[in-house]
């Protein structure tokens, strides 16, 4: 007994010296912050950061390789230790979270009938998938037994939901799945996503300029999730609510329904969702990236400059605004009227944009107050100019500068900061724009007793939205087609009395394909009014470039249109530091364009910012379709009247700028939502299951 | 020719994993993936090998000569453990690329049953110590051999409709006891 215990006590000391030695011998100097690391991660050595163990992540946290937030279990007060032994801001790692971009599910028809191994990738391997859409879900949920946090399920409608509390981030269901459905993106990676031609998108979401994601947000509506559905909005588009009022919606021309019925209503009901959360009297929080401490300036504060600004705030950057005019809103604050848009929901909207930490300077004009230099100065590292295009083009005509002329945008703007201006009893608005329907529609508010709009063309040729061109006739405008006004006429005291056009007749089509309008000869007219208004169009206004005493703006190209020259994909100008978007990058257009315009420079300001190549994005669908998404026909339709706009009546409108559309009421914005198929690349919800008989 | 037929029957006929029924626990762990299998069956093979000659050099001139041969098992515990914590520490100095393919394997061996119970089987056959070095190895070689099988058959099996009440663990020991009916038929070779 006394000898086992001797040899165990001999051999034990025996072991413990040889290691107590070799640990002196072959000891490797490790970094002491590895061990420190190892503590604050959760030690379950699950392998869900992609390393084989802690230990391993530990190591490659400490290396650089991997961020403090490398483990996908730890939660925030792990990430921040971790962030202080490594000495770096906690900041610097956003959180990833899954993400499923098909919602097309089992709807795809089936190629097939399958019956071999349930697995996506299975299938992809040995056929592709067995889904007639080439990108979209197959169903078998590779994704739900890939993820480790439980946190993926396959929806009710077979294809994967993911449970954003549950999700960690760590990538698995990505990796496991075939088909580039579900990706781990992180809030920025999401914010700068733009249509590609792989996506699964449905022809609405291809269409919109600013891209939104507008089935998803039609589904959340249709399942109540009325603050969700503006979260998806707010994902592409800063001002649903003014949006909401003046968007022409050329999403809805694309709309799969208006191929056999008519086309949902899909403002409306982005109208619906907005103004829900506006009433509802709490803001919802708008979430954002952490701070890069990157600054950029913002020069104009419209559509293109609050949408620019708002997403490089969103993804971290510190972004100042500089308005030329008193407040912020640019365009849509004066040159669209208050019956279209109210500044009350204008300025709440402006609000909820500034709340993100915004900073905005008003009554600044760029060139005059301040130019390029003290931007740079001021250690702003790039600039987005967004000026837009506020100076009207002028008739070339006779008379044009006699008592009573304006200009289009000029009026518009003048009358919206409360200028008193001297008005006639008639007025006619040369122009068939919305500026000019805008113009005719203020002068009838103004109490004018008769209002004209002089068209070179036909009303089928007019670019003003048809609601606003039958809103127009409602209220009593007169319209004159086919006339191109060739003078002026005064009284003595140099007051307009006359104006002087020459009939017109249609010709050939010209490039834009509308017909082109030839004078008929000796066809002079005249028309007795007090006031003409010519609202033929706007370019940006460049003087700036000239007054900015700063010697590298001449390098700042423009084109003939006196558009800041960029590259459409990119938005950058010129000067590499420079960037534009909106009117004053494409011309006068829409504000939704402008909005998709502030995203697309906000993108290339990131990279540029960040030091990386300002590259286009790759297969991008800007202005393209994809073909297969585009039918001709659509089968299961069960035709149904599309929500009417509930409007003020007629006699009540004039008396004041009060607005003139109303929101549609909850029920009918449901049922609208209903009649959305909630189509995807080429799926969509039949209204029945077999496609209508002629029963004749 | 002795020394192949011990190879022979280390390898196949007592395959320590699927004949003998030791070191189920990385048999089941370790077999998800190719990759583990793979890098696990390597460092079997290694630490088998250390283990084999140094038990059996601590039973020759230890145990036998001081005649404490009931000791046996605790103190081969110990001499494996240590030895393996010696080699982790020397291979992290002197051979980075070695640690690092196997560096992860090795704590989870320190004393494996499979290893243990070779070295205890070297002992009772009574094998020389190049008789036992070649065992060591062989059942090693055993070890790594129904790993990568199994691996594999594993991987295939991720991708097949098994019944939920069968899934993962459950349907991995059935096919393990199918692939030991198998290595049964080795049985009467040598």
């Amino acid at each position: 007994m006394i000898s086992a215990l001797f040899f165990m006590l001999g051999i034990g000391a025996v072991c413990g010296i040889v290691l107590s030695l070799s640990s002196k011998v072959f000891y490797v100097y490790e970094d002491p912050r590895i061990a420190l690391v190892e503590n604050n991660l959760a030690a379950a050595n699950c392998g869900g950061c992609g390393y084989a163990g802690c230990s391993s992540a530990a190591e490659a946290v400490v290396t650089g390789l991997a961020p403090p937030s490398v483990c996908v279990i730890s939660g925030k007060e792990g990430v921040e230790e971790v962030a202080k032994i490594m000495g770096v801001d906690v900041g610097a790692a956003e959180s990833l979270l899954s993400y499923n971009m098909c919602e097309g599910g089992n709807r795809a028809d089936d190629k097939y009938y399958y019956m071999g191994i349930s697995s996506c990738k299975a299938m992809t391997a040995a056929f592709g998938g067995k889904r007639v859409c080439g990108v979209g879900c197959l169903g078998f949920g590779d994704c739900v037994k890939a993820c480790q946090f439980d946190a993926v399920k396959l929806g009710p409608n077979g294809y994967p939901v993911v449970d954003d509390d549950k999700c960690v981030g760590c990538g698995a269901c990505q990796q496991a799945c075939p088909k580039d459905i579900i990706k781990v993106t992180t809030l920025s990676e999401q914010l700068m996503k733009f249509n590609q031609e792989q996506d699964a998108l449905a022809p609405c979401a291809q269409t919109c300029p600013a891209e939104i994601n507008i089935p998803r947000y039609i589904n959340q509506l249709r399942e109540g999730k009325y603050k969700e559905a503006v979260q998806t909005i707010r994902m592409r588009n800063p001002l649903p609510l003014s949006c909401g009022r003046v968007c022409p919606h050329p999403c809805e021309d694309e709309c799969r329904r208006g191929i056999e019925d008519e086309a949902v209503s899909i403002n409306q009901l982005k109208r619906f969702v907005s103004d829900f959360e506006m009433n509802s009297g709490s803001r919802i929080p708008i979430k954002c990236a952490p701070d890069t401490g990157k600054k950029v300036a913002v020069v104009g504060g419209g559509p293109a400059g609050l949408s620019c600004a708002f997403f490089l705030r969103r993804i971290g950057h510190q972004v100042s605004i500089f308005e030329a005019m008193p407040k912020l809103g640019g365009i849509i604050r004066y040159g669209i009227p208050e019956y279209r848009l109210p500044k009350k929901v204008l300025d709440w909207e402006i609000q909820g944009i500034l709340d993100l930490g915004i900073k905005s300077f008003t009554n600044v004009r760029f060139g005059s107050d301040f130019g390029l230099g003290s931007l740079m100065a001021a250690g702003y590292e790039a600039v987005f100019l967004g000026v837009g295009a506020w100076e009207d083009y002028s008739l070339g005509i006779d008379g044009e500068d006699l008592n009573g002329c304006f200009k289009g945008i000029d009026f518009l703007q003048r009358f919206s900061r409360g200028e008193k201006i001297k008005l006639g009893k008639t007025a006619a608005v040369v122009g068939g724009g919305n500026s000019a329907i805008d113009c005719v529609r203020t002068l009838l508010r103004l109490g004018l007793e008769k209002v004209y709009i002089v068209y070179r063309r036909t009303r089928n040729e007019m670019p003003a939205n048809e609601v606003e061109i039958v809103a127009s006739e409602e209220e009593g405008v007169e319209f004159v087609f086919l006339a191109a006004p060739t003078k002026v006429v005064s009284d003595d005291n140099g007051n307009v009395s006359q104006l002087e056009y020459l009939k017109m007749e249609l010709g050939e089509p010209d490039a834009s394909g509308r017909r082109r309008p030839v004078p008929v000869e000796g066809s002079e007219t005249l028309l007795d009014v007090e006031m003409v208004i010519s609202a033929i169009g706007q370019s940006p206004d460049a003087s700036f470039k000239d007054q900015d005493p700063n010697k590298r703006m001449t390098e700042l190209e423009l084109t003939r249109w006196n558009t800041i020259d960029n590259d459409p994909a990119l938005l950058q100008s010129s000067i590499p530091y420079i960037f534009t978007g909106g009117d004053s990058a494409t011309g006068p257009s829409l504000v939704v364009d402008a909005i998709g315009g502030g995203r697309r420079a906000a993108r290339s300001i990131d990279l540029f910012l960040k030091g990386e190549p300002v590259v286009p994005v790759k297969n991008s669908l800007q202005k393209k379709r994809i073909p297969e998404s585009i039918f001709t026909k659509v089968d299961g339709i069960k035709k149904s009247p599309r929500a009417k706009m509930p409007e003020i009546p007629v006699d009540q409108r004039l008396d004041s700028m009060i607005e003139v559309d109303l929101v549609l009421p909850e029920d009918a914005a449901q049922k609208e939502a209903e009649r959305c198929l909630n189509c995807c690349r080429i799926c969509y919800n039949k209204d029945t299951d077999f496609p209508m008989a002629d029963v004749s | 020719m002795e020394f192949f037929e011990i190879f022979i029957a280390g390898v196949f006929i007592n395959n320590i994993l699927l004949a003998q029924f030791l070191g189920n626990c990385p048999f089941l762990g370790t077999s998800k993936k190719m990759e583990t299998a793979v890098g696990m069956a390597m460092a079997v093979i290694f630490v088998l090998v250390m283990a084999g000659m140094i038990t059996w050099i601590v039973d020759t001139y230890l145990l036998k000569a001081l005649d404490v041969e009931y000791l046996r098992t605790v103190s081969f515990i110990l001499v494996i453990a240590s030895l393996v914590q010696f080699v982790e520490m020397f291979l992290k100095k002197s051979i980075p690329g070695l640690y690092a393919g196997l560096g992860i394997f090795l704590p989870l061996i320190t004393t494996n049953c499979a290893v243990m119970g070779a070295c205890l089987l070297n002992i009772s056959k009574e094998y020389s110590f190049l008789s036992a070095l070649v065992s060591s190895f062989s059942y090693a070689v055993g070890f790594g051999l129904a790993l990568i099988l199994f691996a594999g058959v594993r991987e295939r099996i991720n991708l097949a409709r098994v019944p939920k009440p069968l899934q993962d663990t459950s349907i991995g020991l059935v096919t393990a006891g199918i692939i030991a009916l198998t290595f049964m038929s080795f049985k009467g070779m040598v």
